[in-house]
């Protein structure tokens, strides 16, 4: 054995045997770095686990892997919503096709998909309101002739549910005018009183529409229970999107189908926004207490809950007709034992749930109330009017066919992914205020019905008021023809509307987009995509700017990155703490032993046996703690990975990807922590091990106390 | 007889915060190969310092002090360090074993430290001397399992273990009963005979110095007397009451 080993052995002997001769410093510093050691075992890997889950959750659902938009862009793109909430400053990008051909040529591309993300407010409509537009319906059909049973008892049916809704509406405006002076105008008020009056619903058939008008006109008005909601929606190509999205999943209805135009709600949002609300009052309660066992008297969120549905009946009750606000008073009487004649009062009592009797109410309801309800405002197969305003600030609006809802896999309950909706990139463009082939069309048209036409700034005044003969004698001709300029315009919108269902495919692909998803098939190479995509944009003179998901994404896409900031802070000062303990603690232990250190620098020990022995004391309690930490950190995970860490809220399950996390260990994260506890026991260990070197063999010589 | 140390005109001025204390005032002596040197003198005479100097642990202010033929204050701390490691060994007070390795690792670590490569010759060297030291037995012992005088008997076989031409030791039985202080003394004095490796110890033990060949004197930082004692046993009336008593013996 060469010499230097003899050296070093005895060297690792003293500082092996001294770990155990100092047990309280041992286990101070050992403790500290196994604690260390097993953050950061644990923290990287569930770090690296919620990283790689938002990188399913983001980039399998909306943003794809990389999001492309024009490079002149004041804005940047954020597809989760801007921090301001304020609308995206974001330059379209001309030509989809022109993009998504320059797209696909580049390498590690593998799908690209049209995108555009805004914002409009939709009216949820009101429930009078959509009453009688299933009456005029009906009207419609009966003054066409068509007398069947079927259609006679659906109009006696539906007359009797107005009518229900007017003497609650009557009985409720009754009261109001005891609590406000003001009560209702006297118009309203008189129009109320002959809408509930038995004379005015003998008198119905004889003429319907008259009588029809009058509660669309004065009565729809007054119950102002419409809500106006906000929705985020994307457009884009929904075939294109369903294809590249893997998450994506349609729950009711079906995907808007190709060169339609139509609207799907994400199913979150559906459920959020548009179910009764009691009903969706009822399934939060429940899905609190079967996934995060919460009661009801514990949870005032629960509780606020429970008082939303107790007093929010009235949107149920509107709902009803006559003979349906019998049959359901008798249910609940039953149910309730009691024999209160007020269904709102049986509501209100029904709705008061408590964590004895929540699920045999929530039973209850589903199965004996649910199916005389209509659950949605908005039904699959409805049309839905969309008013936005546009960027230059006019109002802009569509009327679109729902065709149904979809959800992300796996992200189900996550208000992140379940907030956008998606529409047709055509409607998208039109509500965006870009102009499509047939709006402009059709300003062409209206432009040429009234006789306008361009005039350019050399001959203005000349068109305007130069006395030539010609435009004399075009203005007396016109009249003759464009008696009302108005029935082109009608013409046209007829023609748009009907039209407005279809669309030409190809222009989808042709027109303007906000940005592209692109979806590679190496994720490991997004980098050098990114490049390589703006690369080509620069040769082939095209304004584009790449981003990853994380920076499309937003403030979400940057959750992680914030996660791994916080975590390595966390670790930093631990291990700045640790430092200073550790150093401490060996300073202490150090100071204790200069006898024996002064005793082997007097029999011979250079300065560097002394240092080397002392940092190797500090190694072997860092690798051998920082081995037990990280094994306990390992087994930890190796249980979590089987088990998965629960998302107790809705926004963790985003960021988990799922109902739970999944962890896993690499050996990456294992030797980083190594590495980690490695680095801090050797910088511990410096300064006293610096004092050590420095003390005189004199030291040994001083006899002892 | 050569000289092994050799000391002229040397000073040490110790710094109390502003205060130079002088340690040694002008020491000259010459301690011949082979001799059984004791240097005597009261607490604050400057004994411990004077020995710091011949071990090589501490220069001299001023004037020279050669040890080995070489001239201390010329050396760096490395070079002195060797020097300490081939030329000299240490018997401590208090024994200064280093606790947590055993009896046979204490006395082999100077030859680990020098880099004695040969396991078995180190091995012979250790057994060698601890047999020579009456330890054989306790060779797996650690030292707070040995008494005092079994632990003094193995700090001077680790002293002697790498054949050094000087042993230095500082009040060696001082914290030893009589009867063990005694087997000590005649220890070294029976090694010194039987290797000719120099010893130089302080006392202020007039029973101990009577083992040695020599006694220096030092009071006040200077050398007050030079006794030679030319037969071991002639010493000076051994003053019997002069012995302290030690109090807790071993």
């Amino acid at each position: 054995m060469p010499a230097i080993f003899s050296t070093l052995f005895v060297i690792a002997e003293i500082a092996f045997r001294n770990l155990f001769a100092s047990k309280w410093k041992t286990l101070i510093v050992g403790g500290i770095i196994g604690f260390g050691a097993f953050l950061v075992v644990v923290g990287t890997s569930i770090v690296d686990g919620v990283d790689r889950a938002m990188r399913r959750s983001v980039t399998g659902s909306l943003s794809g892997h990389i999001q492309v938009y024009s490079s002149q862009s004041k804005g940047d793109l954020e597809l989760m919503g801007s921090m301001g909430g304020g609308p995206m400053d974001v330059e379209p990008l001309a030509s989809f096709e022109k993009v998504k051909e320059a797209l696909l040529s580049v390498p590690n591309v593998a799908a690209v998909v049209p995108m555009g993300v805004d914002t409009a407010i939709v009216s949820s409509g009101n429930t009078v309101d959509q009453a009688l537009s299933n009456l005029r319906t009906t009207i419609n059909a009966i003054e066409h002739g068509d007398t069947t049973a079927e259609l006679t008892r659906k109009y006696e049916a539906q007359k009797a549910h107005v009518r229900q809704m007017v003497s609650l509406l009557s009985h409720e405006m009754d009261n109001a005018k005891l609590v406000s002076e003001k009560g209702l105008q006297e118009d309203d008020a008189e129009a109320l009183k002959r809408a509930s009056s038995d004379e005015f619903w003998t008198s119905f058939d004889a003429d319907r529409y008259d009588h029809l008008e009058l509660l669309e006109n004065k009565i729809a008005s007054l119950a102002s229970d419409a809500d106006m909601l906000q929705l985020r929606y994307v457009g884009t190509d929904p075939q294109a999107f369903a294809k590249s999205f893997d998450r994506m999943e349609v729950v009711d209805g079906e995907l808007i189908p190709q060169g339609k135009r139509g609207f799907m709600f994400s199913k979150y949002m559906y459920e959020e926004m548009v179910k009764l609300k009691t009903a969706r009052g009822l399934d939060k309660i429940k899905q609190a207490m079967d996934d995060r066992k919460e009661r009801i008297d514990q949870t005032p969120e629960l509780k606020r809950i429970v008082r939303e549905n107790r007093t929010g009946v009235r949107e149920l009750i509107l709902q009803l007709d006559a003979l349906r606000t019998e049959g359901f008073r008798k249910k609940l009487q039953g149910l309730l034992h009691s024999d209160e004649a007020d269904l709102t009062k049986l509501l209100a009592r029904f709705f008061d749930t408590d964590d004895n009797n929540f699920r045999e109410r929530y039973d209850f309801f589903y199965r004996e109330l649910a199916p005389q309800l209509e659950l949605y405002r908005i039904r699959i197969g409805d049309s839905l009017m969309i008013k936005t305003f546009t960027k230059s600030g006019y109002v802009q609006s569509a009327n679109l066919k729902v065709y149904g809802t979809y959800h992300f896999k796996g992200l189900e309950r996550s208000p992140q992914a379940g907030a956008i909706n998606m529409m047709d990139m055509v409607s998208f463009r039109e509500l965006y205020g870009f102009m499509t082939t047939e709006r402009a069309q059709e300003i062409a048209a209206i432009r040429a019905a009234a006789g306008a036409k361009e005039v350019s700034r050399e001959n203005a005044e000349s068109e305007l008021f130069g006395a030539k003969p010609a435009t004399e004698e075009a203005a007396a001709a016109a009249p003759s023809e464009a008696v009302d300029p108005l029935a082109h315009l009608r013409g046209t919108r007829e023609q748009r509307e009907k039209s407005e269902a279809a669309f030409d495919p190809a222009e989808l692909q042709q027109g303007v987009v906000l940005s592209a998803a692109i979806l590679v098939e190496d994720e490991s190479r997004i980098a050098e995509t990114l490049h390589a995509i703006e690369a080509m944009g620069k040769e082939r003179n095209l304004p584009l700017k790449a981003i990853t998901w994380q920076q499309a994404s937003g403030l979400i896409g940057q959750f992680a990155t914030l996660m791994r900031a916080v975590l390595y802070a966390t670790v930093l000062i631990i291990f700045v703490v640790a430092l200073v303990v550790i150093n401490n603690a060996l300073v202490m232990a150090t100071l204790e032993r200069v006898r024996e250190f002064g005793t082997l620098r007097a029999v011979g020990a250079q300065r560097r046996f002394i240092l080397a022995m002392l940092v190797l004391e500090s190694v072997v309690i860092g690798v051998s703690s920082g081995a037990v930490g990280a094994l306990i950190g390992i087994s930890l995970l190796v249980w979590l990975g089987r088990v998965g860490i629960p998302a107790v809220t809705l926004e963790l399950s985003f960021f988990f990807s799922g109902p739970r996390l999944f962890p896993s260990v690499t050996p990456e994260q294992v030797m980083f922590s190594f590495v980690t506890v490695l680095i801090v026991s050797i910088i511990s260990s410096i300064y006293p091990a610096w004092l050590a070197m420095r003390v005189s063999p004199r030291e040994a010589m001083s006899a002892e106390d | 007889m050569t000289s092994i140390v050799s000391i002229r005109e040397a000073t040490k001025d110790y710094h109390l915060g502003k205060v130079i204390v002088p340690a040694l005032r002008g020491i000259n002596l010459d301690v011949k190969e082979g001799e059984f040197l004791s240097i005597a003198g009261p607490s604050g005479s400057g004994k411990t310092t004077l020995l710091n100097l011949i071990g090589c642990v501490d220069t001299p202010t001023s004037g020279t002090v050669e040890v080995a033929g070489r001239d201390i204050s010329k050396l760096s701390e490395r070079q002195l360090t060797d020097l300490r490691l081939h030329t000299i060994g240490f018997i401590f007070q208090s024994f200064n074993l280093v606790n947590v390795l055993d009896v046979f690792r204490n006395v082999e670590l100077p030859l680990l430290l020098q880099r004695v490569s040969s396991a078995s010759e180190r091995r012979k060297r250790v057994e060698g001397l601890l047999a020579r030291v009456g330890l054989s037995q306790l060779m797996k012992h650690r030292p707070s399992e040995l008494s005092g005088g079994q632990r003094q008997r193995v700090a001077i076989a680790r002293a002697l273990v790498s054949r050094p031409r000087l042993v230095l030791a500082d009040e060696p039985t001082a914290n030893l009963d009589s009867v063990t202080g005694q087997n000590i003394l005649d220890l070294m004095r029976e090694l010194n005979q039987t290797e000719h490796t120099t010893f130089i110890f302080s006392t202020h033990d007039a029973r101990v110095m009577a083992y040695a060949s020599k006694v220096v004197r030092i009071a006040d930082g200077r050398v007050s007397g030079v006794e030679e004692l030319d037969e071991r046993g002639s010493a000076p009336d051994a003053k019997d009451h002069h012995y302290p008593k030690l109090s807790g013996e071993a």
